[in-house]
């Protein structure tokens, strides 16, 4: 079948109809919805859990939602949860272990079947994520099997950005508020006096399967251009922006900047940021055995780069200071993530500046950095005593 | 095939002039070439064989603190007032090396400024990668955990 | 979930020094890990512990040689082991020290402390094939005289009659030590080969790697001839844990063993 790409219009039942479809594919559809104050992402058993009626309000260090008028699904900004504690689970068992009588080991790997997702609501920023996440998890030597199991089996559903919030700044990390690709199905909220519907585009075979399975109208430009106009003015209302500089060559040139020793001042190395962060992969392991002391297990958690143990070494830790810890955040994200998987760890999400408990803010670091380096000489030119 | 002090820090020029005033001289093993507290007044360069700088301990025998091989310069007390070794050496091996009369070799560095820079250049080199080696053998880092305490 | 240990069974163990043994494992199974070449490394697990990257110390037919030092959980458990016992290995994970590199060159190999480990299939493999490199070196620091690995071998190769040319130092001499006392660098006088014309392949603590790399480049060795082993924390030798992180490299994927042309910078930054 040639690449058959189709738009069209689904009003709020046909967006009721989408989740049945896919549920009736068996996919578990996980999308946003209200719970504990928050847009957090969960299984939705019905297109009326999203959270319709709500906004949010966000600032570095602070998150409130807010209702809406509007009665909109997809006008809040990113939660504190991404897409990874799906793809890439907190924990997750890797192997067990049983020894025998005679001390033979058998190693059983775990492999269980794994849920085929649909992923309702997927912001721009989130696509790009899951894309970088797909290039370090799967896309080296030795591909994540689990993980790329439930990448390959997951339908992803794009929404496209209309209310920006004020820590978003995808627009300055060379993303936008619009979904070009890596979407099975795209969509476009818009409310206005023709009512509540969805501008929805297919970006595969199997959503034009899905789309094709779902009550819509056809595309209308009225439509068309509401949806439009709505991305456009989201792309001129980010809150924040990266300072426009090669980031990657400003923080590999910032190891020695004096910013660091700021911002470890405030920074309480709680490792938020690298929780909320959409990209952020780095796991441990742990070992667990039973009673019987001839059951082991092998588990696999997130770590945090924060976390005094992550460097350990058996003569201590490398990264002993916050300044080191978070500088090692920082410039992984910005710069060394090019040298170990081409490309930028950072899309512009905003949610480590959201969720940060002292309200660091990634964007003005980089500014300061970059303040800092166009001052010029380094520090120790400067203090050259006067003759 | 190089060594860091003699071939490469002496030009050509200024080894040819030290060559000149050099006796040629050979050891047997277990020969005391100096005394801690004594006078400087001579110095080395080992051609073959090794040398055992030590200090001695009561009670037990002299600690070997370092051990010079080929191409090594044994003595740089000779070089700075006043003139008296801070180690004993001894020969661990058969030694061949070039033996120098350090009081000659001074009155030659008075009297020609080029040559008393390359020599203070030279030696004081000697000095900084003996200091070098001396500090990270401090670290102790073949110790278990590497140098020092866990924190 | 990229792989799970292959089960192991130890052929026999020897202990090197106080703190330090040698490991001998073949396949327990059918099932075996594909060929090692020297440098790279395994992820060795040790039941119900847990697993840490140890690399080869020697590779022989259907065996793989590991030595361990016992410093954490798991070394003092692989330590532990005796003849019949399991482990598990995953690998081989990392760069080698790829012999090639000094096709045509002399080769020179500088060690210290654990880091003769892997260290020395490299010399072996050097020595096996002397016509296509010249003149193999291998120059050791240790601690004390109690602390020389394979303290056998190397005294049979430092006697000489071969075509090594193998010198040993210590920090700390014994009183019964009647060899070199010092740095390993200071070695380096003695031993043969031509700076211009050189591969150097450098393992042991940090800072030891660092004195002996800036060494080595003062006397005219180029820095991407001066290949050193680096350690970091690593988990999964997948390049999935970012554990292993080392300004812009994965120690587990670009190393551990890299060129000082890459290490200098890296090394230089504190807590990078």
């Amino acid at each position: 079948m040639p690449d058959r790409r189709t738009t069209a219009v689904l009003d709020l039942s046909g967006l009721d109809a989408l989740v049945e479809v896919l549920r009736g594919q068996g996919r578990t559809v996980v999308g946003p919805t209200v719970r504990d104050g928050a847009v957090v992402l969960a299984e939705l058993d019905s297109a009326r859990r999203l959270p319709f009626g709500w906004g949010t309000e966000v600032e570095a260090g602070r998150y409130r939602l807010v209702p809406r008028a509007d009665g909109a699904a997809f006008a809040h900004t990113t939660g504190p949860q991404s897409w990874k504690a799906f793809l890439h689970p907190e924990r997750e068992k890797l192997w067990s272990v049983d020894r025998g009588a005679d001390g033979e080991l058998s190693v059983t790997e775990e492999r269980p079947p794994q849920p085929s997702y649909a992923f309702l609501g997927v912001r721009p920023c989130d696509l790009r994520a899951i894309a970088v996440q797909d290039r370090v998890l799967a896309g080296g030597r030795y591909p994540d099997s689990g993980y790329r199991e439930r990448r390959v089996g997951a339908f992803l559903i794009a929404a496209e950005c209309t209310e920006p919030g004020a820590t978003c700044f995808c627009v300055s990390m060379g993303g936008g508020p619009g979904a070009d690709a890596g979407f099975d199905l795209a969509l476009t909220e818009v409310v206005d006096a023709d009512g509540h519907r969805f501008r929805v585009r297919s970006g595969s075979d199997a959503g034009e399967e899905v789309l094709a399975a779902v009550p819509h109208h056809p595309d209308d430009p009225a439509t068309g251009t509401a949806a439009r106009s709505a991305v456009d003015a989201a792309r001129e209302r980010m809150g924040r922006a990266m300072p426009p500089v090669d980031l990657r060559a400003l923080l590999a040139g910032s190891l020695e900047a004096e910013r660091w020793d700021d911002v470890a001042a405030r920074c309480l190395t709680c490792g938020n940021c690298t929780m909320v962060c959409p990209t952020c992969f780095c796991t441990t392991t742990e070992e667990v055995t039973d009673l019987t002391g001839d059951h082991a297990e092998r588990w696999q958690r997130w770590d945090s780069c924060f976390d005094l143990d992550f460097s350990l070494l058996h003569g201590g830790p490398v990264r002993a200071s916050g300044r080191s810890r978070y500088r090692q955040w920082l410039t992984h994200k910005l710069s060394t993530w090019y040298d170990q998987f081409g490309s930028s760890g950072c899309v512009g999400c905003g949610r480590c500046i959201t969720w940060c408990p002292v309200g660091i803010d990634i964007t003005e670091e980089a500014a300061a950095l970059q303040a800092e380096t166009s001052a010029g000489l380094p520090h120790d030119d400067r203090e050259e005593p006067r003759r | 095939m190089t060594s860091t002090a003699w071939d490469s820090a002496l030009g050509a020029e200024h080894r040819a002039r030290l060559t000149r005033i050099a006796r040629e001289v050979s050891f047997p093993a277990g020969t005391r070439l100096f005394e801690e507290g004594r006078r400087a007044d001579r110095f080395w360069i080992v051609r073959a064989g090794t040398v055992a700088l030590d200090i001695h301990v009561p009670g037990r025998r002299a600690a070997v603190v370092e051990t010079l091989g080929r191409g090594e310069l044994v003595g740089w007390s000779w070089y700075f007032p006043p003139y008296e070794w801070h180690l004993g050496a001894e020969t661990t091996s058969t030694v061949q090396a070039y033996e120098f009369d350090a009081a000659t070799v001074r009155l030659l560095c008075e009297e020609d400024a080029g040559f008393g820079r390359a020599v203070a250049s030279w030696v004081g080199g000697v000095v900084a990668d003996r200091l070098r080696a001396t500090r990270i053998r401090l670290l102790d880092l073949y110790a278990p955990y590497g140098s020092g305490d866990l924190t | 979930m990229t792989g799970v240990p292959v089960p192991y069974r130890v052929v026999r163990t020897r202990p090197e020094t106080a703190d330090t043994v040698s490991i001998t494992l073949a396949p327990a199974g059918t099932a075996a890990l594909a060929p090692f070449t020297p440098g790279r490394f395994a992820m060795v697990y040790a039941f119900g512990v847990g697993e840490i990257p140890v690399s080869v110390s020697r590779i022989g037919a259907g065996e793989l040689v590991h030595t361990v030092r016992s410093v954490g959980a798991v070394s003092a458990a692989l330590c532990a082991l005796r003849p019949g016992d399991r482990v598990g290995l995953r690998g081989p994970f990392g760069t080698g020290w790829e012999l090639p590199r000094a096709a045509g060159r002399d080769v020179l190999v500088v060690a210290g402390g654990i880091g003769l480990a892997p260290l020395r299939p490299l010399v072996l493999a050097a020595l096996a094939a002397p016509d296509a490199h010249g003149r193999p070196n291998l120059l050791v620091g240790a601690r004390t005289p109690g602390d020389v690995l394979y303290a056998k071998q190397l005294s049979d190769w430092a006697a000489g009659g071969g075509p090594l040319h193998c010198a040993v130092t210590v920090d700390r001499p014994s009183p019964t030590w009647r060899g070199r006392v010092g740095l390993v660098t200071e070695l380096l006088n003695e031993a043969w080969f031509d700076p211009a014309n050189t591969t150097a392949f450098v393992c042991g603590p940090e800072a030891m790697i660092r004195a002996t790399a800036r060494e080595l480049v003062r006397r005219g060795l180029a820095p991407d001839r001066v290949r050193v082993s680096l350690e970091r924390n690593m988990r999964c030798g997948t390049a999935h844990c970012g554990h292993c992180q080392l300004g812009g490299a994965l120690l587990c994927r670009d190393g551990p063993v890299i060129g000082w042309d890459l290490a200098r910078d890296l090394l230089t930054v504190r807590e990078l």
